[in-house]
């Protein structure tokens, strides 16, 4: 159905292509990896959004467009992810395949051309990126940064991320601080980019109808401009085993008429590199992971104690996050009742449909993921940056094999860090 | 069983109508892992009063949404849980005009394909868990009520429409929903749910033949009545108000900007109303226009600006918004470049270049099985087949969006509503 090839380019530069027919476009994406740190990613974050802003050929925003839609309405995004404690920075981009363009004409090479003119010649005053185009940019970034409060449930998250990991470079916001970001200048922010190119660990990734021979060919002006013979930077990940001694509580208020909570807990050092990884999904899953997880079917109902309850696993850090919608009065009954359903795992008390519907909701979401370009891009850059070259069929085989006992068994290994709550205010 | 082909995208799909009346459409993907399963009705939040057996019915708001929460329970549990216990991922939304149920698997679809078309026919409701359903749709009421994105899109279409149901929330309000009970549910669900109301879109690696036989299986033998709407008295081409502000906690003013546009037909002539639009609105103040990168640059806009064009039975509009430190500014900007094209026109070199691009974000846009089921789905329930979008840009002409422009993109037709920062913050 694809092929897939791993292409090392120089050391700690490589691209993975996947060859098959059957998506409508061509998927592209140039990744920089360099680890999270409070100094430097408001500005690893801003550059990828003020080179996007226009480049020495299409000098703004309209000639930018107008160049995409040329190529039949191609997107080339800026795009800022956490990968563990890695920040990756970068470009994602989509475009028609050639077999549709109604003139016949091959979009692959001319848009790899101007992703690699967004990329290496920017649009740039006095020998660094222009004025105007870095100051709108740091204000939309703030405006980020601020605007994450907007979206209630995602912002409890991301406090309680925050409070849990305050000591780990994952505890540091991808997008910087507003500070960091109001401090940036045209001249630091051009350092930036020149260290990004220089020193971050670079992925280029292609999924679509072209072969390997062809993508490696296309790619070749991409690269062209990117230092060779530099030292690149290892990134890594740091596994906390144990939580608090005990947890930790922390509650904030804001206007609004339902509370967030949201709980962590460590998994005792269980992560993606770890044998009992499949294990961890099979857990997540059947805690809070779907509609037919403990959460949704006791917490909200069996109980109606909340609108929502499911958690989520950060599988490079070893941490599963509970997130739930309730009622401000019902904050303790919730709680309770979360961790209940945590113990009853730890019990042992797994039905036989629980275990095998957790498991096809789990199966089916990996082997879906090679019917996405946009998860199946996101998934290699996840085992890229965890250094893990294992495909969606291999940990699906994995996934098959994991036991109730092996379940448990992780269970007993999560504790509780920290819980997040984000109440009305006092009136 | 009819094959439908559409080599300009690469498409094909077959097409039956059951002897029930329900449409069903499958396009099969053999290169697929999963396949996904669509079925809907032609029933949303804004047919509230509606007509069955000669009685007329004013249903409170939030029913279509309420019946759809409450369709996942069966005689024997919940669809949802049979359904994920099969590893599939379903599930529902209302929208204004439709309401639709589905899943997605990589495995078992004939089994799952039942327990859809099963639960979404048989209803089973029982006094004590509507009741119940009052606490679940109140939070998510609540829920939304506090979403400053949703609050200033509701507030532009009551700025915007005098009549039109378009002004009420689909989930309706706490108070609107408190009226609803098993009996309602019942009710309307006899009135929309038949399958002569209904679609059934499917996409994957599936057999098309098996789709119906299954479908014969399950679904009621004959079609039945189907309940006829009342959207209020005509929109007038003017808006309501003009400018709707309230507060909220938010970093930044957020605005929604919309434009009324004339009714579609609910033909192939909709079709190219609705191409137009979307071409209009890239001419006027999409991404590649002019105006864009202007209020880009002077700061009134930013990268959550976004717009569109969204047509129902009886209304149509087009709406741009986001974040601004000043909404009038764009409005005033706004209405003065649609006078500039009014009287210059749009850009020839622009023009072309928004063809290609809509045309190519269009064909990428059917990837997702999502986005093909459903558009082909609403497509249907207008009398329109979807598929054909490029044969209709091909008569899509300059000077019509430039008519278009002119046309609405005027005072009269715009409202302006406005989430502001709480003061003292």
């Amino acid at each position: 159905m694809y092929t897939m090839k791993y292409v090392p380019l120089r050391e700690k530069v490589s691209l993975r292509t996947i060859n098959t027919k059957k998506f409508k476009s061509n998927w592209l994406s140039i990744t920089f990896s360099i680890p999270l740190e409070k100094e430097t990613a408001a500005l690893s974050a801003l550059v990828p959004q003020v080179l996007r802003r226009g480049c020495a050929r299409h000098p703004d925003m309209m000639a930018l467009s107008a160049a995409l839609d040329e190529l039949y309405g191609g997107a080339i995004e800026p795009v800022v992810r956490k990968k563990g404690d890695t920040l990756c920075i970068g470009f994602v981009t989509s475009f028609l395949d050639d077999v549709y363009a109604p003139d016949g004409s091959a979009i692959l090479e001319p848009a790899v051309a101007l992703l690699s003119e967004i990329l290496n010649a920017p649009a740039t005053e006095n020998g660094v990126f222009r004025a105007d185009y870095v100051e709108s940019e740091k204000q939309n970034q703030i405006n980020n940064i601020r605007g994450q409060m907007n979206d209630k449930r995602r912002y409890a998250t991301q406090r309680l991320a925050q409070i849990m990991c305050k000591d780990e470079p994952f505890g540091i916001d991808r997008l910087g601080t507003e500070a960091d970001v109001a401090a940036i200048t045209p001249a630091s922010l051009w350092t930036q980019y020149q260290a990004l190119l220089a020193q971050a660990s670079i992925e280029v990734y292609y999924c679509g109808s072209a072969d390997s021979a062809r993508v490696e060919q296309s790619i070749d002006t991409l690269l062209r401009a990117i230092p060779a013979d530099t030292q690149r930077v290892q990134t890594d990940c740091d596994v906390r085993i144990s939580a608090n001694p005990t947890p930790n509580v922390v509650e904030e208020s804001m206007d609004i008429s339902q509370g967030k909570l949201a709980m962590g807990f460590r998994t005792g050092g269980v992560s993606v590199w770890e044998p009992e990884y499949p294990a961890l999904v099979m857990l997540n899953a059947i805690f809070g992971g779907t509609t037919m997880s403990k959460l949704f079917m006791n917490v909200r109902e069996r109980l109606s104690l909340c609108y929502y309850a499911s958690s989520t696993l950060e599988k490079m850090k070893g941490l599963v996050m509970v997130s739930s919608g309730v009622e401000f009065e019902k904050y303790e009954q919730a709680k309770t009742e979360i961790l209940a359903q945590l113990d009853a795992i730890r019990r042992g008390e797994i039905e036989d449909w629980e275990l095998e519907g957790a498991r096809r909701i789990v199966v089916g979401s990996c082997l879906s993921t090679l019917d996405s370009q946009d998860r199946l891009e996101d998934f290699w850059l996840g085992q890229a940056s965890a250094g893990l070259d294992e495909d969606m069929e291999a940990l699906t085989a994995r996934l098959e094999q994991v036991t109730r006992e092996e379940v448990v068994a992780v269970a007993n290994r999560l504790e509780l860090d920290t819980v997040y709550f984000l109440k009305g205010l006092e009136v | 069983m009819q094959k439908l082909q559409f080599p300009r995208v690469g498409e094909e799909m077959y097409h039956q109508v059951m002897e029930n009346g329900l449409n069903v459409f499958v396009s099969p993907k053999p290169d697929y892992q999963k396949s996904y399963a669509f079925f809907a009705t032609n029933y949303g939040g804004m047919d509230m009063k509606f007509c069955l057996d000669g009685t007329w019915v004013d249903s409170p708001a939030g029913v279509a949404h309420y019946l759809e929460h409450k369709m996942f329970d069966t005689e024997d549990g919940n669809a949802l849980q049979d359904l994920a216990s099969n590893g599939a991922s379903p599930n529902a939304f209302t929208s204004n005009s439709i309401t639709g149920y589905y899943f997605e698997s990589t495995e078992k679809f004939e089994e799952n394909l039942k327990i859809l078309l099963s639960f979404v026919s048989v209803p089973w409701f029982t006094k004590e868990s509507v009741d119940k359903e009052q606490g679940i749709i109140g939070q998510e009421i609540g829920m939304i009520e506090d979403d400053p994105n949703w609050q200033v899109f509701m507030n532009l279409m009551a700025g915007m429409y005098h009549n039109h149901p378009i002004r009420v929330s689909v989930a309706g309000s706490v108070e609107s929903i408190s009226h609803i009970t098993a009996e309602t549910l019942y009710a309307c669900h006899k009135a929309f749910y038949d399958p002569a109301n209904m679609v059934l879109c499917v996409a994957g690696n599936v057999d098309a033949t098996r789709v119906c036989e299954i479908a014969r299986e399950i679904l009621p033998k004959q079609a039945g009545p189907i309940a006829e709407r009342d959207y209020g008295d005509n929109e007038p081409a003017t808006v309501a108000k003009e400018t709707i502000s309230i507060q909220m906690e938010v970093s930044a003013p957020l605005f929604q900007l919309g434009f009324k546009g004339d009714v579609e037909g609910e033909d192939e002539a909709g079709q190219r109303q609705e191409l137009l639009a979307e071409l209009s609105s890239e001419s006027l103040f999409g991404n590649s226009s002019p105006l864009y990168a202007k209020l880009y640059q002077q700061g009134l806009i930013d990268q959550t600006f976004s717009y569109g064009y969204e047509s129902y039975t009886g209304c149509a509009f087009l709406c741009a918004g986001g974040e601004s430190r000043d909404p009038q500014a764009v409005r005033v900007a706004i209405l003065e470049e649609a006078e500039r094209i009014a009287k210059e026109g749009i850009d020839e070199g622009l023009w072309s270049r928004i063809k290609k691009g809509c045309y190519g974000n269009r064909v990428r846009g059917l990837n997702s099985f999502e986005n093909l089921c459903i558009n082909q789905a609403q497509e249907f329930f207008r009398g329109r087949q979807f598929l054909t979008f490029p044969e209709t840009f091909d008569t899509v002409e300059k000077k019509d969006a430039e008519q278009l422009i002119a046309n609405w993109v005027t005072q009269e037709r715009s409202a302006l509503s406005i989430v502001t920062p709480k003061e003292g913050k």
